[in-house]
């Protein structure tokens, strides 16, 4: 299916009934690869907001105070307390490793080896400099009494809301940091210029699996968008 | 396999300028949204804005990041269209976080 026979098709809605209705592949000039990617993403966006959305029945239902989240991640700067410093910088390291992956995969695509995995690389840096501060938040709480069945600063629920959402998440970029220190040495290597076949797969490695990793690496931008709005703001 | 690869996925490539662009507005939303916490704005006025960053945020990411605004219909309603059934979960647990809270004050407060 190259471009121009995708520009052939009708598009919008039209396009999706012919596309549904073809007897053929439905998701046209979309690598199976990249659609499996999505439909895991799918089931990860489910799974997420169960989380949020039971934080949310377990806030909106307690008689007791929630603790006020703008006091409790402030760091000290001197003497002055700033409010959601730490987290604010958090949101945009994320945001950096995000726009450093969508140029990989752009680069990726124009066959630019080097500026590919250099910028794979400094995507791996990013996540792994926001799980380094994820872990000192955590041990900063930890310091302060908050367990995930009491906390200092009100509503008991606080604490159990806390590890969860935001240990899932920290999984999940854990887990993108590793992916995408093999995926940069793959890339450095030129496994995907050569095609050289990956280890778990006798199939030849294509650019496209970088522009599924970024896939998986922008949701968990993503989810942290909804994290740091309702946990951390709200 | 390498033929087929090229073939099924379309390796049209996008300006810089787009992604630099959509960079510079997630970067930009974010301080905006930083700022909300910072003047410490209270009730309606604070969660309307809260809730706009934060789907602009979203949508800039998977429309352009993402590459769905480019896809077709055929992708982009499989996926966005489950979104409702999580916005009736939300509905049903926000009316039962109501009614919970409404059970536990009345026997807190009142007794049973």
């Amino acid at each position: 299916m190259s471009d121009n026979t995708l520009n052939n098709l009708p598009g919008g809605f039209k396009g999706m009934s012919h596309d549904m209705g073809s007897d053929q592949t439905a998701f046209k000039g979309v690598q199976w690869g990249k659609v499996m990617m999505w439909i895991f993403l799918l089931s990860d966006t489910f799974i997420f907001s169960c989380f949020l959305i039971s934080y949310m029945k377990g806030r909106a239902s307690t008689v007791v105070d929630w603790p006020n989240t703008s006091e409790v991640f402030s760091l000290h700067v001197g003497d002055v307390p700033v409010p959601l410093l730490l987290i604010a910088i958090m949101t945009f390291v994320l945001i950096t490793s995000s726009g450093t992956m969508a140029l990989a995969v752009k680069y990726g695509y124009e066959r630019n080896r080097k500026m590919c995995a250099w910028l794979i690389l400094a995507t791996a840096i990013g996540g792994l400099t926001f799980v380094g501060m994820q872990a000192f938040e955590w041990s900063k709480l930890i310091h302060e009494g908050v367990r995930p069945w009491e906390n200092p600063f009100g509503a008991k629920q606080f604490g159990s809301f806390f590890f969860m959402i935001t240990g899932f998440h920290g999984t999940h970029v854990s887990i993108g940091v590793i992916f995408l220190f093999i995926f940069a040495r793959k890339t450095f290597r030129g496994d995907f210029d050569t095609g050289k076949r990956g280890f778990f797969t006798t199939m030849k490695s294509d650019y496209v699996a970088i522009e599924i990793l970024g896939l998986y690496w922008h949701f968990v931008d993503l989810v942290w968008v909804f994290i740091f709005a309702f946990f951390y703001l709200w | 396999m390498d033929e087929t690869q090229n073939t099924e996925q379309a390796n049209s490539t996008h300006k810089i300028g787009i992604y630099l662009w959509i960079w510079g507005l997630l970067f930009v939303l974010s301080f905006f949204s930083y700022m909300v916490d910072w003047f410490a704005f209270q009730g309606l006025l604070r969660w309307s804005l809260i809730l706009t960053f934060m789907f602009l945020k979203a949508g800039l990411i998977m429309a352009f990041f993402m590459h769905l605004f480019w896809e077709r219909y055929a992708l982009v309603n499989v996926l966005l269209w489950p979104m409702t059934a999580i916005a009736c979960f939300i509905a049903l647990m926000a009316a039962e976080a109501q009614y919970t809270v409404f059970t536990r004050a009345f026997y807190f407060f009142v007794g049973g």
